[in-house]
């Protein structure tokens, strides 16, 4: 556990200093703030950017960033340094993991300020739901990736159906069966129901499936090709 | 501390190390000396625990590499090249890691950046530094935690004389603190100023080992002795007592300016064993 919190207290000493990945964190958050204070339609949702944004804030910030720290490391085979200090593998990755549930978590705090208080814990565990899944993802996309060209060329597609398929979807019927059996399509329903009432089983169901074959994909990834 | 019996290594069907066989003691300075392609990088990393190996024994601290304890991975220090740094952070913020994974107080931290000589360049962000800064950087990395054995991959190629010349005093240190240095390189007078024992590696074989004046002294077929004169004459004499002889006279005559023995050094000694040179083919 000691050398997890290393690890953690390493990723917020460099990423604080790292722009490429800090946008990552706080792009939603601000941009959350200034359209929920800039932007009223008549007829809009109550809090309808809050809610769009953070189904891509979902799909995007932990996917990206976890992603890019790993294959980053790979690359400059600074991991290569800490595996050999004796760092095991899944006290990294469980480091990089957390440091960016944190930071995402921080970045959902500041999206739930325009909401009211009684939802924000219902929100905030959908969320952290989410951000947790998608941090599994980014680290099977890490630990495939020999570099962070390739991690970029795998995280751009699966990105863009994670965020823009649940938006994309409230335009389109056929695309919305399809985006259905995604997690984040079901995480921005719950979002739009905001209450522990209207999540259904189905979806709770659909999102862990989600999250255990993303679970199994990781340790295959892992198994297959090691953190080096 | 450090012991090698038979290793063989293959990546496919290319055989990179074959049958090295070496033993290197407590407190002792070993050098791997060959070409690029040799395979020495590839047996730092199989005694490291890196790379696999497919046949004889390797150990380090008397264990198995293959078995190491995490205590005895942690009396390791290790550098390499090819190792980074974290760019975006200072040098003392990049050992600040390790010293906490090592357990060590970070006011050591000040002390070993002193004594790699970055002492002004403690706040400077690594992707700021030049190449030698770097490598020094590298070296405190490898020596904070005080190893009993350290692992040096080509510490001081591409660097200038001067930062070579001062890698080689901490180099030294290390030594006279009882640190047992296994250094890879193809700098042959690095070789024979750092190194207690040499061993010539081409082509996966060790073709000769032993200590540096050793090795030169066995290959010295010619034994001849090189004047040069105030004259600008330049004079070889075999040994013996003829020569013994006119050396004499000439020194008498106050004629000679320099006098030389004509032992090979560590380049031509490899030359001789494998027509190769250390740099580049023949």
């Amino acid at each position: 556990m000691r050398n997890v919190l290393i690890i953690i207290k390493k990723q917020f000493r460099d990423t604080l200093k790292n722009k490429t990945v800090l946008i990552q964190f706080v792009l939603f958050p601000i941009m959350t703030l200034i359209m929920e204070h800039a932007i009223e339609l008549d007829g809009m949702p109550e809090c309808f950017f809050t809610k769009l944004f953070s189904v891509m804030y979902i799909g995007m910030a932990p996917l990206t960033t976890v992603a890019a720290i790993i294959s980053e490391e790979k690359e400059k085979n600074t991991l290569r340094v800490l595996m050999m200090a004796n760092v095991k593998p899944w006290q990294y990755l469980t480091g990089v993991g957390i440091y960016v549930w944190i930071l995402c978590m921080a970045g959902a705090l500041v999206m739930a300020t325009g909401l009211e208080r009684q939802f924000i814990f219902f929100y905030l565990a959908v969320m952290g739901t989410g951000f947790m899944i998608s941090v599994i993802l980014g680290g099977c996309v890490g630990i495939f990736a020999k570099n962070q060209m390739s991690a970029t060329s795998i995280v751009i597609p699966v990105m863009a159906i994670l965020s823009f398929g649940p938006m994309l979807a409230m335009f389109n019927g056929t695309l919305e069966k399809v985006v259905r059996f995604i997690y984040t399509q079901q995480l921005k329903g719950f979002l739009d129901g905001m209450s522990f009432e209207c999540v259904k089983g189905e979806s709770v169901g659909i999102v862990l499936v989600n999250a255990c074959l993303l679970i199994a994909l990781f340790f295959l990834t892992f198994k297959r090709r090691g953190l080096e | 501390m450090i012991q090698c019996e038979n290793v063989y290594k293959s990546f496919g069907d290319r055989t990179v190390l074959s049958g090295i066989h070496f033993s290197i003691s407590k407190g002792k300075i070993f050098g791997l000396l060959g070409p690029s392609g040799a395979g020495k990088t590839t047996l730092i990393k199989i005694l490291t625990g890196q790379l696999s190996f497919e046949k004889g024994k390797a150990s380090v601290l008397n264990n198995s590499v293959q078995n190491l304890t995490d205590e005895e991975k942690k009396n390791i220090g290790i550098m390499m090249d090819q190792f980074g740094v974290y760019d975006r952070l200072s040098c003392t913020d990049n050992l600040k890691i390790f010293a906490d994974i090592y357990s060590v107080a970070h006011n050591v931290i000040q002390s070993t950046l002193e004594m790699v000589g970055l002492k002004n360049a403690m706040n400077m962000k690594a992707m700021d530094l030049s190449k030698g800064m770097r490598t020094r950087l590298q070296l405190a990395r490898a020596f904070l935690h005080s190893p009993s054995i350290i692992f040096l991959d080509e510490p001081t190629a591409g660097l200038d004389p001067l930062t070579m010349k001062s890698i080689h005093k901490m180099i030294l240190d290390k030594k006279e603190s009882g640190c047992t240095i296994f250094l890879t390189t193809h700098n042959m007078e690095e070789a024979a100023a750092l190194c207690d024992t040499v061993a010539l590696l081409n082509e996966g074989v060790i073709v000769e080992i032993g200590s540096p004046k050793e090795m030169c002294r066995k290959y010295n077929h010619h034994k001849t002795i090189k004047l040069h004169l105030i004259s600008g004459e330049d004079m070889e004499l075999m040994h013996g007592k003829e020569s013994a002889d006119e050396i004499y006279q000439l020194l008498k005559s106050e004629c000679i300016e320099t006098i030389h023995s004509s032992e090979p050094n560590l380049e031509t000694v490899f030359l001789e064993l494998t027509g190769r040179k250390l740099q580049g083919d023949v």
